[in-house]
Order: C-alpha cells, then sequence, then structure tokens
C-alpha cells in the first residue's frame, strides 16, 4: 500500500467488499432503486473512452459521465420498457476480485477492485466487459455509501461490447 | 421508372431499387443488407469510388503526428511529416506488407517495420533497409516509399481519400454538403474546429447502410427515443409539438437533397445547443456565458447567420459513410463495413478550439445525453438496426423496405419527418451499384 492509512482503523477490506458484493448483487438483480439507496446524494459514475482511461471527462469525450442527476435518470430510463438496448433486461453477473483499499482520508475511502460483467441477450453471444472499478467512498451517517465509481474497460475499444447500456 | 438490377447475384435480374413517381412508391430490396456479393461489389462501386472520410487536421497538430485507422477497408497512416505537410499513407511495408506503424496514434521520427527492420520517413520515403548490398543493382529505394493513397483533399480542415486516381476534386465531390460544414466551422470565432480527446468506437451488427438512414431519419424519434424524449421532459424542455399542428415533435424540420448522395436534416432546434441555445439542463448558471456565445456569433456574422448557426440543427450524411450531427453537440462519425451484417463505428465529438473549459464541459455533458454508447439515445439506434437486420433474414419472403413518406410532396418540400432525403442516399447508392452491375 502506497498510501498512509490514516484512520484504517475505521474500515475494514471486509466492510468495502460487502459494499461491493452487495451492490453487485443489485446491479445484477436489476434491483435498481434499491441500488440507487447506495449512492451518496452527489454521487456520479464514470466509463472513461477506451482509449484515454485515465482522463478528465470535463475535457474528453467519455463513454459515461454521469452527475446524480442523469444517473437518477438513468435507472428512470434502465426500468422503462421503451429502453429498447435493454428491453426484456440483459442478464447479467459480475464478478468482482482483487478488491483493495487505495486509501483514506478522514470520512473518504478510496478502494479498487477488477470486474469481469458477463451480459446475455436471448439469441446473442456472451458479452464480456472486463476491467478494473476504482470507487470513492463516503461515511454517511454511520454508513458507507458510494460517492464515485468509475469503471475502467481493459479493451482498446468497444468493439463486440456494443453498447454500455446496462449499468457496468 | 428507374430499376436497378444486379447483375451477377444470387438472384439475377432481381431490382434492388425501384421507384416509380406515378405510383408513388419507393422500395428497397432488403437483400442489399444482406447479400454477400451486393456487399463485395459495393466495396468496389462505392468505397473504391467515392471520397471517403479519413480525418481532421486538429488530430495531426505537429510534424511526427500520426494516427492509424482503417479507412475503405485499408490500413492507413494519417500523419503530417517533419517538414509539416500532411500524408495519407498506406499502413504496408513495401517488401513483403506487414503494417510499419501498429499503434493508434503518437508522434514519430518515422516508422520502422518490425518484420525485417525497414524504416520509412514520417513523409513515407524508405530511410533505411538493412543489409542493402545483398539487393541486385537495380533496386530502387527512392520508388519503394509507403504508397500514399491515390488521392487525399481537404475541405475546411476534414480530410478525405479516394482511392479512384480518376475521382472529381473533393470541392465538387461534396456540392451542397460545404454549406452545411460551413455552418459547423463558423462556430469558432477563428474557423478552427478539434476533435476532442477521446473516441467510441463500437459495432453495430447491421448493414452499414441503415445507419446512414437512421442518423438522418426523425420519423424514429418518438418510438425508437421515447425514453430519452421522457428525460428531456422530466428535465424541463417543452418536447411536444404545437397544439393542432399534426407535428410528430416540436418543430417542422426539413429533409434535403445537398447532391451527389449527400443530405441533411436542417431543423428549428427546441432541444438545445451548447452554440448559443440555452435549455434548462445546462443549468441557470450557463445563461450568461451562452448569451455572450451568441453575441460574439452576432457580431462576427450578423443576426441571420447567428441564429441560422445557433437555431437550427443538422444531422449531415456526406456519401457514403461519414455523419456530422450538430445537434445536442457536434459528433463526426463514420463507420466501416466488415461484413454484410457488421459495421465499426468510430464517433468524435468536435468543438471550438477557442472553448473555456467550462463551455468544453457542457458541450460533452450535452454529447452524453443523447449520443454514444452510453448515451439516453444511441444504444436504442444500435438495437433498431440489430432487431432490422434480424428481420431481413426473411428477404426472399418479405422482399421490400418501404420508404415512401413524403413522396405526394415535391422534393424540395419534404419535412425531415419523411423519407425524401432517405431517398436522396439509395439513388445515389444504386446508380453507383449500377455502374459496376
Amino acid at each position: 500500500m502506497n498510501k498512509p492509512l490514516n484512520g484504517a482503523d475505521t474500515v475494514s477490506r471486509a466492510e468495502v467488499e460487502d459494499l461491493l458484493y452487495g451492490e453487485a448483487d443489485l446491479l445484477d438483480s436489476w434491483k435498481l432503486d434499491e441500488w440507487l439507496t447506495l449512492l451518496t446524494e452527489d454521487a456520479v459514475y464514470y466509463v472513461p473512452p477506451n482509449d484515454k482511461p485515465d482522463s478528465d471527462h470535463r475535457t474528453t469525450l467519455f463513454t459515461i459521465a454521469d452527475d446524480i442527476v442523469r444517473l437518477r435518470e438513468r435507472v428512470i430510463r434502465l426500468k422503462d420498457p421503451n429502453c429498447h438496448a435493454e428491453y426484456p433486461p440483459s442478464r447479467t453477473r459480475r464478478l468482482i476480485t482483487n478488491v483493495r483499499i487505495t486509501g483514506v482520508d478522514g470520512d473518504t475511502v478510496t478502494a479498487a477492485a477488477n470486474f469481469a460483467v458477463y451480459r446475455y441477450r436471448r439469441g446473442e453471444p456472451a458479452r464480456e466487459f472486463v476491467g478494473h472499478y476504482r470507487y470513492r467512498l463516503r461515511r454517511v451517517g454511520g454508513v458507507l455509501r458510494i460517492a464515485e465509481r468509475r469503471a475502467i474497460l481493459d479493451a482498446h475499444e468497444l468493439g463486440p461490447m456494443g453498447s454500455v447500456s446496462f449499468i457496468l | 421508372m428507374s430499376q436497378l438490377h444486379a447483375a451477377n447475384g444470387s438472384s439475377p435480374g432481381r431490382p434492388l431499387v425501384i421507384e416509380s413517381r406515378e405510383n408513388l412508391s419507393f422500395v428497397v430490396s432488403r437483400e442489399v443488407f444482406v447479400s454477400r456479393e451486393i456487399f463485395e461489389r459495393e466495396q468496389r462501386a462505392v468505397f473504391d469510388r467515392c471520397w471517403i472520410y479519413l480525418g481532421h487536421v486538429s488530430e495531426v497538430k505537429n510534424p511526427g503526428d500520426y494516427r492509424t485507422r482503417w479507412v475503405a477497408g485499408r490500413p492507413l497512416i494519417f500523419c503530417r511529416d517533419r517538414n509539416g505537410e500532411i500524408h495519407a499513407l498506406i499502413n504496408s511495408c513495401r517488401h513483403r506488407g506487414a503494417v510499419v506503424c501498429r499503434e493508434r496514434e503518437g508522434n514519430a521520427r518515422n516508422f520502422y517495420c518490425m518484420y525485417h527492420g525497414w524504416t520509412y520517413n514520417t513523409d513515407g520515403s524508405l530511410r533505411g533497409v538493412p543489409d542493402e548490398s545483398s539487393y541486385p543493382p537495380g533496386f530502387d529505394k527512392a520508388s519503394k516509399g509507403l504508397t500514399p493513397a491515390p488521392r487525399l483533399e481537404a475541405y475546411k480542415d476534414f480530410y478525405f481519400v479516394n482511392f479512384d486516381r480518376d475521382a472529381v476534386d473533393l470541392d465538387t465531390y461534396l456540392a451542397g454538403a460545404k454549406a452545411y460544414i460551413d455552418l459547423v466551422v463558423d462556430q469558432s470565432p477563428s474557423g478552427r474546429m478539434e476533435i476532442i480527446s477521446g473516441v467510441q468506437e463500437y459495432d453495430i451488427k447491421a448493414n452499414w447502410k441503415l445507419l446512414v438512414e437512421n442518423s438522418v431519419d426523425d420519423y424514429h424519434l418518438l418510438a425508437t427515443h421515447a425514453t430519452w424524449l421522457q428525460y428531456m421532459r422530466n428535465s424541463g424542455v417543452n418536447m411536444s409539438p404545437p397544439k393542432g399542428s399534426g407535428l410528430l415533435l416540436p418543430t417542422e424540420g426539413r429533409g434535403v437533397d445537398l447532391g451527389n448522395g449527400h443530405l441533411t436534416t436542417d431543423n428549428p432546434n427546441y432541444r438545445g445547443r451548447p452554440v448559443a441555445r440555452w435549455i434548462s439542463i445546462y443549468g441557470e448558471e450557463a445563461k450568461a456565458d451562452i448569451d455572450a456565445i451568441r453575441t460574439e456569433l452576432v457580431e462576427r456574422l450578423g443576426e441571420a447567420r447567428a441564429a441560422r448557426i445557433a437555431d437550427t440543427n443538422r444531422n449531415l450524411a456526406i456519401f457514403p459513410n461519414l455523419v456530422i450531427n450538430d445537434g445536442s453537440s457536434v459528433t463526426v462519425r463514420h463507420f466501416t463495413p466488415v461484413a454484410p451484417d457488421l459495421m465499426h463505428v468510430t464517433a468524435w465529438a468536435l468543438g471550438p478550439v477557442e472553448e473555456t473549459e467550462e463551455q468544453r464541459a457542457r458541450r460533452l455533458h450535452a454529447f452524453l445525453t443523447f449520443y454514444g454508447p452510453g448515451g439516453f439515445a444511441t444504444p436504442d439506434d444500435v438495437t433498431a438496426l440489430e432487431c432490422a437486420q434480424a428481420g431481413y433474414a426473411s428477404w426472399r419472403e418479405v422482399p421490400w423496405n418501404d420508404l415512401s413518406r413524403g413522396m405526394t410532396k415535391d422534393d424540395d418540400k419534404q419535412s425531415n419527418t419523411d423519407e425524401g432525403h432517405l431517398r436522396v442516399f439509395w439513388r445515389r447508392w444504386g446508380a453507383l451499384m449500377e455502374t459496376h452491375a
């Protein structure tokens, strides 16, 4: 671990893992309203472009760069049968591993994890989304919540993954 | 009546595009989306003869800058040599063919073939050959540079290549599309737009011609983009057509024939534009800044031209495979056919070089609301195209697509929700295919 973990005693990897695994379960189950309750009131969600994984959404065109307003609208859209790209909803399965706490600063915890997300649609080959997450978590009223989630894909282009129409 | 016949095809003599003005009918054979033979033929008839988009000058700003990309089925290097000249070099070693540049982009002193070590200068000339003395006396290094694309020309910083040495010049080719490119370029006070960092590259499992149609077809908005319309409403933007207007959308636009198969929509804007048309999604704090952009436009170009730029949005399709959507943001999108039922799509955002960080951030935010593989609209377009492609498996039983909307009206009266502009594409495609029957 590079950074000194001041206050590391306030958060354990197990607590972070519980949050991430619980989140994965809600997303795979399409319990999106419940998923929103895991987020802070100012949460943001990013999928950087495949060619510039370390860039800033204010100066670089991302695949997804949602503030909390658009993120809530994304959930409204995903629950609508007129969200054609996700109707019927894809079946997804997330495997989350290599969970690490990368920093602690007061109430804020940064964490990283690897992911493999399999997306299945009827009559289509599986689409695999592989990469890593970077999370910024914040303790709100004693509970660890997601203030930022960044899903960084390893592939050089989206290519056969097509759209990122579900929440990655 | 004009009919196009697919000679040498799996179904010889079958017409592909049939237009009948007297019967007010226009149909396209669904075979054009599934046939391997037609796919191969259009590579020669369309992609080897038309001007195909390569890239934008802002992508190769400095001497030595390069981008590698696939254009018309060929690997190309789009680069600026050490003396500042721009090239389109075929990325294939003259010795035994390996690509000599394997990175997406960068700045190079030279291009080095990893197979046998031949080295090329950034202008394509052959610089070094290991153990040159073993070649016969007639071996001429000067004639063994990387092969340039036969033609390379630019309009307002947009570079195109043509693999037909005898093609008309780009300026003539673009015809009426130039005026619509100008409406985009004029958004920059200095007339300089730039491709913004970050590229969206995704596949659509559908025939490439479906994306031409989809990019300019405003008839599909209500059904395909119901959730986007709902998002806009939720955000306080009025998306309802005026009462009693009979319109599908808040304003009535036009579908315009620009010549040579190019076409555009041209719509009074209702959905906001980072160039000088505020909507609630931008936030109250953006109002003053948007006003300032508008003031600059008016001072530089006059009221009428400023309004033309700021208050209309236009989806421009440059035949065959470049789309510039000047809508919620500006996107430059081109697509490469890979198989009858598969295309690679590449999309960028375009913005004025002078933009402040705040303006750039607003432009990018607006872009992602609609466009791109994570946007609120494009994924549903992808699904629509893939659904259509799936349906075409039954092309023998259900052979025709209907494109007759608006045919009772004159060609210059076609609205954006008619199909007059789609027919422009198909007529051009059909004519080119006919010459290579």
